[in-house]
């Protein structure tokens, strides 16, 4: 006996056996980041009232570049729709069309992590000091003339880094001015100020050490951005290699795809949700 | 086994439509990539129950500590001085940090990798696709992929006994903050292994649970509808649902304990922590709670997959050995589906003691409650079952039917701890291990015998041997209770589950404060007891190893006269399992119907 309704929908349920796993699957995704998203809103309920960095665990507000996420949203977006037109041109016997859908739908996929990677770098060099007069500044700080390196956690600055390598004198390149809604003040312009180390009491990155709110932001957008690459890997393959299944069962590839395609729409959703939590709100 | 060459052969000429016929596949591809379902049952089987050995003895040196408190353990202590180094056990003798990680991965290996995948990936693997007439599982890549993923999953957790720092020493549970300051010394400690073995046993569960539900809605046989299928089939189902939701929220909290652990994040490390007079240098802000929620929201749905296939087993070899139908079919089909449900919001009922507030609780206590009721449908209905029937006592129906007063036991002891104002008295004392323990220990692995003792004429083509098992079992049960009952003395009279002397410090006469030092003595009949459970079991392994190749052969390929699918294959079933497509006429326990030619009518069978 062979495993009946691989590509054929089982009469009663009405479905083929990949879709009821890949909603199954899904089921199980929405229970993954449910419980991210309601971490989130347990560590953010929690945190003490007042402005981030002058408090240090109020929950940090406008920090991430909301331009920047709207047109990664786009992106997104246009690959969902995508998506659906290569689907769609394969039900319409169009196979060429069917290529060229899925090759953008990838394509924006890595759009949106070579976008999502420059925020990230962005944020591994900006840094929050700590003063001894009780102030804290954040900005991107420059050392002998030098930025600090992206990605590489061993590679941040750490007071007892500078003292160990007789640096006394760091420049920061201030943030501008933000009100308590973390929007930038009218007329706020980028100032850069030399400070000397004997003066800070701790510096540090945004990193996930740093506060709650970049662990979770790290963790949730690396989660999402894994999915992303999948999903785009995944996609790749049926749009090249994997197609050559389009000759030999047309009916399991086009499945293939509508699977794919399910997958793909709720790596996007999960962003719809991720977008307005950590950037907007 | 022998019979690969004739199952290559019946497949070769059943599938006319695929011109490529099956291969012979060589020793990898039939023992260890292999996506036949059967095989990957006899996989998880084998796997699961060496785990099962090895917690057991992790457990039996911890019992040793606890009983003589300081002194060398025989045989196995030197030799865990020369494995493990001379900090974790100093002249043989169990220190404090081996004593903790052998309770943390005694509860791990137990849950996580001896019985879920002994009930799930190996009874459900073998017999779910064979109680519903597929050929295979819905997807028997990932199948495969599951059984690795589990394996893989274990040898991570295998090998964390040999890091620096020993392995995970936290509890099972792993509670934060004590999960991520227990070893500073070492980044990539054991905590780090335990939660990297996780992610990949989460992964096995996942591709496991998507693939049994999908099998049991896509590939139910002609005239297998919803309400003729075996409990059996019932119980995976929901225990597939079970697994799919609530496994997810411990991955999102274990990849959030791996960021703590690895990249210094505060996820649930509160602010001004201080851990050995130093202030822990981390940022703060994250809530100890958190782990909590997550980790029970997957924990109490799991003593239900611990528990459902159990009960599973258990109908199928007590309706089989009463030739009785079970009573009540459709109530406990849908108790199964009601403990599903509630079983998702009991979880904080673990957490009474975190100062939750009263009418918190006062949810979760009622919710609780809500949960036993199904849970003493089911019993009740298996116990009516037998009013009347006419009991076969083989060493399978032996250890089912004891299995209804031990679970009793380990359900009724669980009433006290639901109720917020007792467990506060209760909590982390002896009496919850003896609690869970009755359900899981006597309740879940007596299923396992039977179902073991039950289907080994169907996987091997011989019989265990009934003498032998009859021995096996009469050891088991005395030595269960006598392991497991002095401990709710013990908790009652307030000893603490989590003392490695196990609280001569406290009860001892050199101290004179605490309760009564006379439960300190039980500890030593524990230990005996435990000794002897081990012994009870050495039956069992010479029965299991010697009745593949010596045992009386299965004369025919129903022998215990069975009404379901799976006795209606040949034997052991070839690949693809039923020669032709099977077709179900009745339902699954139709027993000693009246008028009919022999005492079972098998649901395959037309008259």
């Amino acid at each position: 006996m062979e495993i009946p309704y691989t590509y054929k929908a089982r009469p009663d349920t009405g479905l083929y056996n990949a879709k009821v796993g890949i909603w199954l699957f899904l089921a199980s995704e929405i229970m993954l980041f449910g419980a991210l998203f309601s971490a989130y809103i347990l560590l953010r309920v929690s945190a003490p009232a007042g402005f981030w960095p002058e408090t240090a665990l109020a929950w940090p507000r406008g920090l991430l570049n909301i331009p920047i996420g709207t047109f990664n949203t786009a992106v997104l977006i246009t690959s969902s729709v995508t998506v659906v037109l290569a689907w769609a041109s394969l039900k319409m016997n169009n196979f060429a069309k069917f290529r060229v859908y899925m090759v953008i739908t990838v394509a924006c996929a890595l759009a949106f992590l070579g976008i999502k990677s420059f925020e990230y770098n962005d944020k591994f060099s900006h840094y929050v000091v700590r003063l001894k007069d009780g102030k804290a500044l954040t900005g991107h700080i420059e050392v002998n003339g030098k930025h600090p390196g992206f990605w590489n956690f061993n590679d941040q600055w750490s007071v007892a880094k500078l003292a160990e390598q007789k640096i006394d004198k760091i420049k920061v390149e201030l943030d501008p001015l933000r009100d308590s809604h973390g929007h930038v003040k009218h007329g706020a312009h980028h100032e850069s100020r030399e400070i000397s180390v004997s003066d800070i009491v701790s510096l540090g990155s945004y990193t996930p050490a740093t506060h709650p709110f970049f662990a979770v932001y790290f963790l949730i957008t690396a989660l999402h951005g894994l999915h992303v690459l999948g999903g785009a890997l995944v996609l790749g393959y049926f749009a090249f290699p994997g197609a050559k299944m389009w000759k030999s069962n047309p009916e399991q590839f086009i499945n293939r795809i509508e699977v794919g395609g399910l997958f793909w729409h709720f790596v996007d959703l999960v962003w719809i949700f991720l977008f307005p939590v950590v950037y907007l709100l | 086994m022998q019979t690969s060459a004739s199952h290559a052969h019946t497949s070769a000429t059943t599938d006319t439509s695929h011109g490529h016929a099956h291969h012979e596949p060589g020793f990898f591809g039939k023992y260890i990539f292999s996506t036949d379902h059967k095989v990957i049952g006899i996989q998880y089987g084998v796997s699961s129950l060496l785990f099962l050995l090895f917690g057991f003895f992790l457990i039996l040196a911890m019992r040793y500590q606890l009983a003589k408190p300081g002194s060398p353990i025989p045989l196995v202590g030197p030799l865990l001085e020369k494995i493990l180094g001379e900090e974790m056990a100093k002249g043989g003798i169990m220190g404090g940090d081996l004593y903790n990680s052998f309770g943390a991965m005694h509860g791990t290996i137990m849950v996580f990798l001896a019985i879920v995948p002994v009930l799930f990936g190996a009874f459900g693997n073998y017999v779910t696709p064979l109680q519903i007439g597929a050929p295979d599982m819905a997807f028997p890549r990932l199948n495969m992929a599951s059984f690795h993923c589990y394996f893989l999953g274990g040898v991570v957790m295998f090998a964390s006994f040999f890091t620096p720092g020993g392995a995970a020493r936290s509890g099972w549970t792993s509670y934060s903050p004590l999960a991520s300051v227990t070893d500073l010394v070492n980044r990539f400690d054991g905590q780090t292994y335990w939660l990297i073995g996780m992610v990949l046993l989460i992964t096995s569960s996942l591709l496991g649970s998507v693939n049994f539900i999908a099998t049991i809605i896509q590939l139910r046989c002609r005239g297998m509808s919803w309400m003729r299928m075996p409990f059996f089939v019932w119980a995976q189902f929901v225990t597939g649902f079970l697994l799919l939701l609530a496994f997810p929220p411990l991955e999102a909290a274990g990849l959030m304990q791996l960021m703590d652990n690895l990249f210094g994040s505060s996820f649930f490390l509160p602010q001004g922590l201080v851990v050995n007079g130093n202030a822990l240098p981390v940022s703060g802000g994250g809530s100890p709670l958190l782990w909590q929620h997550l980790f029970w929201f997957l924990g109490h749905p799991e003593v239900y997959v611990l528990i459902l296939p159990a009960i599973g087993i258990v109908a199928e070899v007590i309706s089989n050995n009463i030739r009785k139908p079970l009573w009540g079919y459709r109530s406990m089909v849908y108790s199964a589906m009601s403990i599903g449900f509630l079983s998702f919001i009991v979880w904080a009922h673990h957490m009474y003691l975190t100062g939750m507030g009263t009418k918190v609780a006062t949810f979760f206590q009622t919710t609780t409650m809500m949960i036993s009721i199904p849970s003493v449908i089911i019993l009740t209905a298996l116990f009516i079952s037998l009013w009347g029937g006419s009991i076969r006592f083989n060493s399978a129906s032996l250890f089912a039917l004891s299995f209804l007063p031990m679970f009793g036991i380990g359900g009724l002891t669980g009433l006290p701890l639901g109720f917020n104002a007792s467990d506060i008295f209760l909590h982390d004392s002896y009496y919850v291990i003896g609690h869970f323990h009755y359900v899981v220990a006597p309740g879940t692995m007596f299923a396992v015998f039977a179902g073991i003792y039950y289907w080994f004429p169907k996987i091997t083509g011989r019989h265990m041997n009934e003498l032998l098992g009859k021995l096996h079992w009469a050891g088991s049960i005395f030595f269960m209770n006598c392991v497991f009952a002095p401990m709710f003395i013990q908790g009652f009279k307030g000893m603490s589950r989590r003392m490695s002397d196990g609280g001569t410090t406290y009860f001892g006469k050199d101290v004179g404060v605490g309760a009564d030092p006379g439960v300190l003595g039980l500890n030593n009949m524990i230990l005996w007891c435990a000794v002897g459970l081990g012994i009870a079991q050495i039956p069992f392994i010479i029965n299991f190893f010697s009745s593949i190749f010596v045992g009386r052969r299965a004369t025919s390929d129903n022998p215990w006269q069975a009404t379901t699918l799976d006795w209606a294959t040949p034997t052991p079933p070839p690949h693809g399992n039923f020669l032709q497509e099977p077709v179900v006429y009745r339902g699954p326990y139709e027993y000693s119907v009246p008028g009919a030619k022999t005492d079972f009518s098998p649901q395959g069978d037309k008259n």
